[in-house]
């Protein structure tokens, strides 16, 4: 018996704006605050109140759009989704049904092996989030709504996932990709990007293939539950189509939620609730055009995406993927490093003193490289100054710390830091004489004894780099000390 | 100082402290208290509040201070406009002790006109209903005749301005709610151009046909009044902003008669109505053509499905608009629920009555899956056949007159176990809402059994203007509008 299969993942995405306000009224979006604190009649879904479109957030969301390469509509409206839930305080969800605001466009995802991959885009679609309830009184849930009106982009894939790993990359890149852009804070253990993938597998058995009926996942909350989940999930349905033979049929599509404490999923919910939302325009509010002025407007905001600018690090700096990838995982490193390199220096050079000592101040003052207080066309000149061997690694370090704190350019540090290696061939030749006749045994060691000779060429360099209280360039040491014993 | 003085006669009196405004407002509250028990039409009265506003006025009178244009002037508004002061209960027992944590744009819109708001006036539930029978808290009788309804939904405000307890008033109009009650009570009612005056704290029935607007003594009044409620308000996506319709001075010209009035008359349509009301109605026009009016007879092909696509418009949107009186945030709440399910199911089936309900069957069903395409889609066609009927018809005539009810008021209970034919009853007003356009009822005579008849013009969008100086030529030369209930 032969069996093998396919895995087949397409992922809903919740994507939270980073506006200032909520979506269809002027409350301020702040989080962690006292319940029903930051609400409105209009949030509150208080009687007469009237929604009012947030532009920044249809800003946002065409933004978005346009950075998955999708179809931007030119005309678009709201609509009413109806169902009853006590944290949606009017009944009715205003989102976007039959007219998204983008859709039609693929996401190009990085994979392990360092090649991409394209998974299509749906739709995009904006609508309000919901409150929250809490069920900690006893008899009574209570019903918080700050988070009511939140603006949320939807954002549906096609089903062209197929691996646990190649969703985690989606979902970083995705990450990415929106902290690019600035349109959301994309923290998943804060609810701001929430993933919920419809996972199934098409398993070919002598021949014939089998769809096993797609579950969808909820509750995940971090790259790892997602991940772990579709594996999860894979082996869940293999085991039950070995077992029951269950295959996909309309209306049994079930719902599981991720258990983090013993990793696994758990059955939430066996059938799919035949939902009528009944949909309808909200008479509310009026449709929105866009207009080739706004459009392009908006496009100009665009800017280089994550994954081309890493590729292009690659391709045009030389870097290797992993050095490209830590560059680009923040929006602010990848533009920092960019400027600097464009300042005039070796890209590596440049990339080592960022991501060895760089983002390690950054992260300890917890802030970001462009924040340090230094300027690309410093660091670019600290590269200069390793590269032609005036410093030494460890020195740049020094330097770099220094330069947060003071004003001055890398060479003044290193002149009054006595940091600056001795590169005068001269000046470093009288060492090595010096050197030469105080350590006659070492030479003649070096010169004629092939067991000792490294060992001894090894000592001379350190005297000689010891006399020069460690300022002489080691590789002109080198040179010059070959040089004298081969004579 | 006359019951039935108008809101600009009263105003100028108390402006030149020819009466103080503590004093009108004194002598409205005492006939309130006098003549209301029998009339109903306030669910109820700021008697300390009124009082002390009127004080303030006075004193800044007497000081000479500024005050707005209808300062000290006694006015009423319907219960679905939200007030922080008193309760705005809607009619309905849902809301009965509900207070609003905010005030309706047109309430802000009176205080800052110094008006003294005495009380908020009865309606059907949620301004579901043609005689205000529908209201769960209080049964409203005609002026004119106890035995009889004084229409609806804004009976309340109608038989307010009628009955001499205040100056003027504010009702809304879904599908006639203000031009109906007006004349059936014999005052002047003015449905505004969808999206001139701000529906933001109207507590929405129709979004899409809903519209806030004067009960007035006369047209003057009707103008003085949307010179304070009508413009822009961005808190109303549907609010007409100022580069789509500029706000006119309605009072400025509005003596100006028109000269070569074209009035369109559809003779079909008014075929339909008792004979008292044709006959009024062409003596109305009669009256208009020795003005130097002309008279041009048309059709209105698609008049006809105006009831069916309003009873599947405004209910599918009551349905969802509704869907927030759950017993969960505010409201209503049933004491017998069990479970969250039992909060919503009871509290809106204790809460609601059986108008409401019927409307939101209705409407829930027009929108249901299945149904949509057949009801709520074609209901919009529909609508759209209806504005072009308009179009037409103001391509030929600067205004359309018709009856604004087939009949005078009719008698209470009468057509309580028929819906189908309250419904009917509002043929000649619905279609206005559908369209958008901007409807007056204005006095124009008096059956056998002394009941008032109301002549209803109808213009085009945003040309409130012109429409108050239409009914101001039939004012000027008639004094319907003056007659007033023997005391």
């Amino acid at each position: 018996m032969s069996l093998n299969y396919n895995i087949i993942v397409g992922l809903e995405i919740h994507v939270q704006l980073a506006t200032r306000t909520k979506m269809f009224c002027g409350c301020e979006l702040e989080f962690g605050q006292p319940p029903n604190t930051r609400v409105c009649p209009v949030c509150l879904g208080m009687p007469g109140a009237l929604p009012v479109m947030n532009k920044a957030a249809v800003e946002a969301a065409i933004l978005t759009g346009l950075a998955l390469n999708c179809t931007i509509s030119r005309f678009t409206k709201w609509d009413r989704k109806s169902y009853y839930y006590p944290d949606l305080p009017k009944n009715y969800q205003i989102s976007q049904y039959d007219l998204p605001l983008a859709e039609n466009g693929y996401i190009e995802i990085p994979l392990e092996d360092g090649t991409s991959k394209k998974i299509r885009i749906r739709r995009a679609h904006l609508e309000e989030d919901a409150g929250k309830n809490t069920h900690t009184l006893g008899n009574f849930s209570a019903v918080d709504l700050n988070r009511a009106g939140t603006p949320l982009l939807e954002i549906v894939t096609e089903p062209d996932l197929n691996s646990p790993s190649e969703v985690r990359q989606l979902a970083q890149e995705l990450q990415r990709i929106v902290r690019y852009l600035g349109v959301s804070e994309a923290d998943m253990q804060k609810g701001h990007m929430r993933f919920e993938p419809n996972v199934n597998l098409h398993i070919t058995q002598d021949g014939q293939v089998f769809k096993t009926p797609i579950t969808e996942v909820k509750n995940l909350n971090s790259f790892r539950a997602l991940e772990r989940s579709i594996a999860c999930e894979v082996n869940r349905q293999l085991d039950e189509f070995l077992a029951t033979g269950k295959t996909l049929q309309i209306g049994n599509k079930s719902t599981y939620g991720w258990d983090d404490v013993n990793q696994m999923t758990v059955l939430q919910r066996e059938k799919e609730e035949a939902h009528d939302y009944r949909y309808f325009p909200d008479p509310d509010l009026v449709p929105v055009a866009v207009s080739d002025e706004w459009l392009s407007r908006i496009a100009s905001r665009l800017g280089e995406l994550p994954l081309a600018m890493q590729q292009r690090f690659v391709r045009d700096y030389g870097l290797s993927d992993y050095d490209a990838q830590v560059l680009t995982a923040e929006k602010s490193t990848a533009v920092f490093f960019d400027a600097a390199v464009r300042c005039g220096a070796q890209p590596k050079r440049i990339c080592n003193l960022l991501t060895q000592t760089g983002l390690k101040l950054a992260n300890e003052k917890q802030t970001t490289v462009d924040a340090l207080g230094i300027s690309p066309g410093r660091l670019a000149a600290l590269a200069n100054m390793v590269e032609a061997g005036q410093i030494s690694a460890t020195s740049a370090t020094v330097i770099f710390e220094t330069m947060t704190q003071t004003d001055e350019d890398p060479a003044q540090i290193a002149e009054q830091k006595n940091l600056l290696q001795k590169n005068d061939a001269g000046e470093i030749e009288a060492l090595i004489e010096q050197v030469i006749w105080e350590n006659q045994k070492a030479v003649s060691d070096a010169k004629s004894n092939p067991k000792k000779a490294k060992k001894a060429m090894g000592f001379l360099m350190g005297q000689v780099i010891q006399k020069s209280k460690g300022q002489a360039n080691p590789k002109i040491v080198a040179e010059l000390l070959n040089r004298k014993l081969m004579a | 100082m006359s019951d039935f003085q108008t809101a600009l006669e009263l105003r100028d009196a108390i402006a030149a402290q020819h009466c103080s405004s503590t004093q009108a407002v004194q002598q409205m509250l005492n006939r309130i208290e006098q003549v209301d028990p029998t009339v109903g039409a306030y669910l109820s009265i700021f008697a300390d509040r009124a009082i002390q506003d009127a004080k303030r006025i006075d004193q800044k009178i007497a000081a000479g201070q500024p005050v707005g244009p209808l300062a000290g002037v006694p006015v009423a508004v319907k219960d679905n406009l939200c007030t922080t002061f008193g309760t705005t209960t809607c009619g309905s027992k849902m809301l009965e002790h509900f207070v609003a944590p905010y005030n309706a744009h047109v309430i802000e819109r009176l205080q800052a006109a110094d008006a003294i708001i005495i009380g908020k006036t009865n309606l059907d539930e949620f301004a579901m209903g043609s005689s205000t029978e529908n209201s769960a808290l209080r049964k409203t009788v005609n002026p004119w005749d106890s035995s009889r309804v004084a229409g609806g939904s804004s009976g309340g405000s109608a038989a307010a301005v009628a009955a001499g307890l205040c100056a003027a008033s504010l009702g809304s109009d879904t599908g006639g709610s203000i031009r109906q009650p007006a004349s059936f009570c014999g005052v002047t009612g003015l449905k505004p151009t969808y999206g001139r005056v701000s529906r933001y704290g109207l507590i929405t029935y129709g979004s899409s046909l809903d519209q806030i607007g004067p009960l007035t003594r006369d047209t003057a009044d009707a103008a003085l009044l949307m010179n304070i409620i009508a413009g822009h308000d961005s808190r109303d996506s549907t609010s007409a902003s100022e580069s789509i319709a500029v706000k006119p001075d309605y009072l400025a010209d509005l003596k100006q008669p028109i000269n070569g009035l074209r009035i369109a008359v559809v003779p079909t349509l008014n075929a339909g109505a008792e004979a008292s009301v044709q006959n009024a109605i062409e003596e109305a026009l009669k009256v208009y053509q020795s003005l130097g009016a002309e008279r041009i007879e048309i059709t209105m092909p698609h008049f006809d499905y105006a009831i069916a696509a309003y009873y599947v418009i405004a209910t599918a949107e009551a349905s969802s608009n509704l869907a927030r009186f759950d017993g969960v945030h505010y409201g209503y709440r049933s004491p017998n629920a069990g479970n969250y399910i039992e909060v919503y199911s009871k509290s809106r089936d204790e809460g609601f009555g059986p108008e409401v309900k019927r409307r939101i069957m209705l409407g829930t069903f027009a929108l249901s899956s299945g149904y949509y395409d057949a009801y709520y889609v074609k209901a919009l066609k529909v609508r759209n056949l209806i504005r072009q009927d308009f179009v037409k018809a103001f391509e030929k005539a600067d205004c359309l007159m018709l009856p604004v009810s087939p009949t005078t008021a009719f008698k209470i209970g009468e057509k309580t176990d028929d819906p189908l034919q309250m419904y009917l009853a509002d043929i000649y007003t619905i279609a206005v809402n559908l369209a958008g356009l901007p409807g007056l009822s204005v006095p124009c005579g008096f059956d056998a059994k002394n009941l008032p008849i109301g002549l209803q013009i109808i213009t085009n969008a945003f040309t409130e203007d012109k429409l108050l100086r239409i009914g101001q030529m039939y004012q000027s030369v008639t004094d319907w509008h003056k007659r007033n209930l023997p005391l």
